[in-house]
């Protein structure tokens, strides 16, 4: 009986020996967004990122192990982002969150980041304010506006004086329209006309006859992926719209690899901007490329590199503190970071704690017998000009 | 709903009958399961957020077993009243009212009055038409919630949700212990009077309604008030679990309209056992700590473990968790047990009421 108390002693005072030890050497991220549902794959395609991103760094970081924890989110849903939030913080004790594919969620998660004070990297979702809801908040991906009205800058730039728009009738659509009309107008643009597709429109004949009549410079488009890219492809080219007289330009997802595939011959000529193609050309670029199809055996997407950049600022961030963890001091640490990421430099903004980085023109091209996004034009250092406009506490 | 709803209620009953009075009379493993819902405070004080999302879960799946566990009315579009509730909440606190138990209440008669606009459309059609209508009205309200971005924030979600203090006094906290709390009550408050409802003759005449409505009407009871009548009751519960949701985790987003949440809580239901008041309350508890637990365990393919859960509880217990344990409890009892000698044990059997 005593021999078996001791024993017990024994195991229980080695137990609570590694875990103290392992609380004071690792730091635990909770990882919170999409492995399952609709938008499982974005979940992946981020989850690639960060974990090619851990196994070129190693995955000790100032002395401690980085520990991933992934929580599902399942899709849009706040209130189930939300308490993964609570839960990764209260139950798991993470040091920080990150993730957050879909806006709802990061900005429901935000809360509980400033209530807890907790480090947090959004590292997809796109809506501008999402970083204002946290001070302990830096983004890696992109703002809606920061691509969009570059975009609008740009076609006004190249000659464009009449635009006509056609968004996606939901949030994001709105939001890219809004956008895109107002840098196009800022700049001394018009806009003859515009229309809202249904969420779930697959026949664009009507709307780009419309948009054709009116003789626009330029027909702005706004897609959320999927199969609708394809189907605008095929009208562009049913409804005979010469590219070379008025110019198809869109946000990045308009000509996505698998939209390309979709669309074939019918998209060369499309214009899109974007922060990032696996195009880009630079070596940095094409060491993640090769990298990253040697590990996961595709391509990696702005996904993908926004969840690279975002282990990239957990990982300075730590060596900054020293591995020290505290909310406020990992702020400090991530902002005014500047690097050179696989998309070009980029930084995160010392006011805004949102990312700085290039926003680039790009052309569908063939190149060897496929299609690609050819950069030929880039804005650089572009602000999310959404927050530059907001008053200055 | 009193016992004496002059509509119903036999020619002015003295006591009630003995039969009724048994199934009104608290039962000890009734205690034992209240009592244990106290325990995540104790035991599992981490685990308080998700305990306060089974709270209203339960809450939503008890709205559903009153309408198609004791009234037979199918529906695929219960989401519309939870998130309709959802939405009410946050409106009234975004436009800068946010005490929780007056807010709890407008969404509640929101919802309710909802229910009540649409019965008039439930009590006319039965089964699968009911599917369809239940279903179309669902996507319908999350469209025009979506279209209605100004309103709701459409796909981003309403923004600005702030609550006050319960009561002025208990500030909802990072830890859950307060959204717990108060679900757990709200829950409870409602579980009460679902329980007073359904033991009431026009509970009774509902049951009568989902098993034979020609019958019932033949005896005297119209089918059409008494739906219309649970329908709202229904409604307005939904409606406020839809509000709990959202004062606790201040947001809302077209989540809760969405066609999976109606899902979802079907499943919960059929899963726990409809047509009876604990059904789905112990459906909420088994469907989300699964949940919980498989999709921590692997966040991507979590949802097979739940698919094989799903299939083996429809195939074995097709009354759900309670109806094979009071199938098991009637066994043991000996009750059943010479049928059982005779005839194949009720899971094989073909033809058993789902």
């Amino acid at each position: 009986m005593h021999r078996a108390m001791t024993g017990l002693a024994c195991l229980a005072t080695i137990f609570l020996a590694t875990a103290s030890a392992n609380a004071q050497s690792t730091v635990k991220i909770g990882v919170i967004m999409s492995y399952s549902g609709q938008f499982a794959d974005t979940g992946t395609q981020i989850s690639n990122g960060m974990k090619l991103y851990m196994k070129e760094h190693g995955d000790t970081v100032a002395g401690k192990k980085v520990e991933l924890m992934p929580k599902d989110n399942g899709g849009i849903a706040p209130d189930v982002a939300k308490r993964l939030a609570q839960e990764a913080i209260v139950r798991d004790k993470v040091d920080m969150i990150v993730g957050f594919d879909l806006t709802p969620n990061a900005l429901a998660a935000a809360d509980v980041s400033a209530q807890a004070k907790k480090f947090m990297v959004n590292m997809n979702a796109a809506t501008s304010i999402i970083t204002t809801k946290s001070p302990y908040m830096v983004r890696t991906s992109f703002t809606v506006p920061q691509v969009n009205e570059s975009l609008g800058t740009w076609a006004y730039k190249s000659g464009a004086r009449k635009a006509y728009t056609l968004v996606s009738d939901f949030s994001p659509g709105h939001d890219g329209e809004q956008a895109f009309q107002r840098a196009f107008k800022e700049a001394g643009g018009e806009i003859i006309g515009s229309a809202r597709y249904p969420v779930a429109n697959l026949d664009f004949t009507a709307f780009l006859q419309r948009a054709k009549d009116m003789s626009p410079d330029v027909i702005y488009i706004w897609v959320p992926g999927g199969p609708q890219p394809a189907a605008i492809g095929k009208a562009v080219a049913e409804r005979g719209i010469d590219l070379n007289k008025t110019k198809v330009v869109g946000q990045g997802e308009l000509t996505f690899d698998e939209a390309l595939k979709g669309m074939g011959d019918a998209g060369l000529g499309f214009i899109t901007a974007f922060h990032y193609d696996h195009n880009h050309q630079s070596a940095k670029n094409k060491k993640f490329v090769a990298d990253y199809n040697a590990e996961f055996k595709r391509n990696p997407d702005m996904f993908s590199v926004g969840g690279y950049d975002g282990m990239h600022v957990i990982y300075e961030a730590l060596k900054k503190t020293k591995g020290d963890t505290d909310g406020d001091a990992l702020i400090a640490a991530a902002k005014g970071m500047a690097w050179e990421s696989p998309r070009g430099p980029m930084s995160i903004d010392p006011e805004t704690r949102d990312v700085v980085q290039n926003i680039y023109i790009r052309r569908v091209e063939k190149v060897g017998g496929q299609l690609l996004n050819v950069e030929f034009d880039k804005l650089d250092n572009v602000k999310d000009p959404f927050k530059a406009r907001m008053p200055k506490q | 709903m009193t016992p004496t709803d002059p509509a119903t209620a036999a020619p002015a009953p003295t006591a009630p009958h003995p039969h009724m009075a048994a199934q009104v009379r608290w039962r000890t493993v009734e205690y034992v399961f209240w009592l244990a819902t106290l325990l995540p405070f104790v035991v599992a004080p981490d685990y308080l957020a998700l305990a306060s999302q089974i709270a209203i879960t339960a809450l939503f799946a008890l709205s559903l077993d009153l309408i198609l566990g004791y009234a037979g009315i199918v529906s695929l579009g219960h989401a519309a009243f939870f998130g309709f509730g959802a939405y009410a909440a946050g409106l009234v606190s975004k436009w800068g009212w946010g005490e929780p138990l007056s807010g709890l209440l407008i969404a509640g008669l929101a919802a309710g009055l909802l229910g009540y606009l649409m019965s008039f459309v439930i009590a006319r059609f039965r089964h699968l038409a009911l599917i369809m209508i239940t279903l179309g009205f669902g996507l319908l309200l999350l469209e025009a919630a979506n279209s209605a971005s100004g309103l709701t924030g459409g796909a981003d979600g309403l923004q600005g949700v702030k609550m006050w203090p319960v009561l002025g006094l208990f500030k909802f906290d990072l830890y859950g212990f307060t959204a717990y709390w108060y679900a757990l009550i709200v829950l409870f408050v409602f579980f009460l009077m679902a329980r007073r409802l359904i033991n009431s003759p026009f509970g009774l005449s509902l049951r009568g309604i989902r098993e034979n409505p020609v019958r019932m009407r033949a005896i005297g009871a119209e089918s059409g008030p008494h739906i219309r009548k649970i329908y709202t009751i229904a409604a307005f519960m939904a409606g406020v679990a839809g509000a709990v949701l959202t004062q606790t985790t201040e947001t809302v987003s077209l989540g809760v309209l969405d066609f999976q949440r109606s899902a979802d809580i079907l499943v919960i239901l059929i899963l726990g056992g409809a047509g009876r008041l604990y059904g789905g309350l112990i459906g909420a508890i088994i469907y989300m700590i699964a949940r919980d637990w498989f999709s921590g365990v692997n966040p991507q393919y979590w949802y097979f473990p739940i698919g094989v859960l799903l299939i083996a509880v429809v195939l074995f217990l097709p009354n759900g968790m309670l109806g094979g344990i009071a199938q098991l409890i009637d066994t043991v009892r000996g009750r059943r047990w010479f049928g059982w000698l005779t005839s194949p044990p009720p899971w094989l059997r073909s033809g058993s009421k789902p």
